[in-house]
């Protein structure tokens, strides 16, 4: 375990990201401190996924600079943002489907040295809500909730700093979703910084330290969830404006 | 027994070789490459063994060695302008590489051209075919146990997913090409030296097909598939004589069954049932 790296902050300094003619994220800034929730939030195409992708190193920014405590992230491939400490799930569920629930578990903590035993394994699935223990199941077999979930625990594997959660609670019923509160807000407390990207407000509104709106790839808000729940130009990002919304 | 095994020490030979063979390829087929070098690489372990014995008086060991050290050397070069290639772009590539092989073969004056290269010290044994494919298929078992095994795993199921759990994908692919080209070298080496004689005609690509039908029956990613793959595709053939000219057919037809009604092969039909 790296405790002792436990603090570093991820701090996301005026990213931009270009897809071809379309600036998908315009010089956009975060910081997510250790044991801190920063809600991520936004219409449809807003940069939300793109941002996530930014920060583990699948796109490249065309400008700006992502940082864990001392290590710049953005010039790093993929796997050395992982092994940074960064650990993500995937809005569109991305399991190793094949393998088997333990393989899936064990190849998360793949960065860390030697192998996860059983029974740290089967703590990961409890922390994660996982409730089927069969460990030689294939994980393309599992109900879709704990394919989910299970993709947690696969990210929670690897210890990480920060973790990247992109619409975590996506297909979840109300109970599964409750459970998930509880286990963000548990996975926080330990240490961890968290970037949650969610449409559900409920759960965004109760477990969110601070959120940043994104519309069209820039930054339009940002604060408390009550406070960005009130902001003008959050409300007309997702109603329409007001003559639009009393117009329909 | 004994009777048996001497009778039939040639295809026992052979069943050992091609064993070799697809488990090479089943080596890059766990990642998720389709590689299709194998023959390429058995072909160039075959001439530098059969080369270096002859000229230089290596034993079996040290030409089979050195035979499979050269397959890795060659591969770990093929790897750098392959390396971004996927499914089937990989597979013309590595063919097309293959017959680049084949045609050095056939120019090159010291492996004696399309003639052959002849006169190669008959000195593989059955015990020696064996015991490489023991040692080979035992490492490759404690692989697939190991940690780097569990990464091989993942990169074939999503290259993706792989690398945002920190495993190189890129490195993995190189190391399986260059782990296949070694064991695909060992067979060469150990082909050529059962044989008199080797010509370049024996690592084209109806070869290469041969090794991709023993992995396709036996379960493409599966050590133990691989080696009944080889086992069926080469008994086969001998067991079905009475076809004539068209025992060929048998390997076509069997093919094409495995395809249509278990397509992970003998080693998935296994699986299913526990």
């Amino acid at each position: 375990m790296s405790l002792e790296r436990r603090g570093d902050h991820l701090v996301v300094e005026r990213v931009s990201v270009r897809y071809g003619g379309v600036l998908a994220l315009d010089a956009v800034s975060l910081d997510v401190p250790s044991a801190t929730v920063v809600g991520l939030i936004g219409p449809n195409g807003a940069g939300k996924t793109t941002l996530i992708n930014a920060v583990t190193g699948v796109v490249r920014p065309v400008s700006g600079a992502i940082t864990l405590g001392a290590v710049r992230l953005n010039r790093l491939p993929q796997y050395r943002v992982a092994r940074a400490g960064v650990a993500r799930t995937y809005q569109n569920i991305r399991l190793f489907a094949a393998l088997t629930v333990a393989e899936n578990v064990r190849a998360g903590a793949y960065a860390r040295p030697g192998v996860l035993t059983d029974n740290a394994l089967r703590a990961l699935l409890d922390r994660a809500m996982v409730h089927d223990h069969d460990l030689q199941r294939r994980a393309g077999t599992l109900p879709y909730g704990e394919q989910r979930r299970l993709e947690i625990a696969r990210a929670l594997a690897s210890d990480p700093h920060i973790l990247l959660l992109d619409e975590p609670a996506a297909g979840m019923n109300p109970r599964e979703t409750g459970e998930l509160r509880a286990l963000i807000r548990a996975v926080a407390e330990s240490g961890t910084g968290i970037l949650l990207v969610e449409h559900d407000m409920s759960l965004v509104t109760a477990v969110c330290d601070h959120v940043l709106v994104l519309n069209f790839g820039e930054a339009i808000a940002q604060g408390s969830p009550a406070q960005v729940a009130r902001d003008p130009a959050v409300i007309e990002a997702y109603l329409g404006t007001a003559a639009e919304s009393s117009s329909a | 027994m004994i009777e048996f095994l001497s009778q039939h020490s040639k295809l026992i030979d052979q069943v050992g070789i091609n064993a070799l063979l697809a488990l090479s390829l089943s080596i890059s087929l766990r990642a998720g490459s389709l590689a299709l070098a194998q023959a390429a690489f058995m072909g160039i372990a075959a001439y530098v063994s059969s080369v270096g014995a002859v000229r230089l008086g290596w034993n079996l060991m040290a030409a089979a060695l050195l035979g499979a050290l050269a397959a890795a050397l060659v591969a770990a070069v093929l790897a750098l302008p392959i390396g971004k290639l996927r499914g089937v772009f990989l597979a013309i590539a590595t063919i097309g590489f293959g017959e680049i092989a084949r045609i050095v073969e056939i120019n090159w004056p010291i492996t004696g051209g399309a003639e052959g290269f002849s006169g190669i010290p008959n000195d593989a044994s059955t015990i020696w075919i064996y015991a490489t494919l023991t040692v080979v298929g035992v490492a490759l078992y404690l692989f697939g146990r190991s940690k780097l095994g569990l990464a091989v795993s993942a990169t074939r199921e999503d290259e993706n997913a792989a690398r945002g759990v920190g495993i190189d994908v890129a490195a993995v692919r190189m190391g399986t090409l260059i782990a296949g080209a070694i064991v695909a070298g060992l067979a060469g080496a150990l082909y050529a030296h059962s044989n008199f004689f080797i010509t370049p005609g024996d690592f084209g690509f109806g070869r290469m097909e041969q090794i991709l039908v023993m992995c396709v029956i036996g379960g493409v990613t599966s050590s133990a598939g691989a080696i009944l793959g080889a086992l069926l595709m080469t008994v086969l053939p001998e067991l079905v004589r009475f076809l004539h000219d068209y025992r060929e057919v048998s390997s076509g037809a069997i093919l094409l069954g495995i395809i249509l009604f278990a397509p992970s092969g003998i080693a998935g039909l296994w699986q299913r049932r526990t």
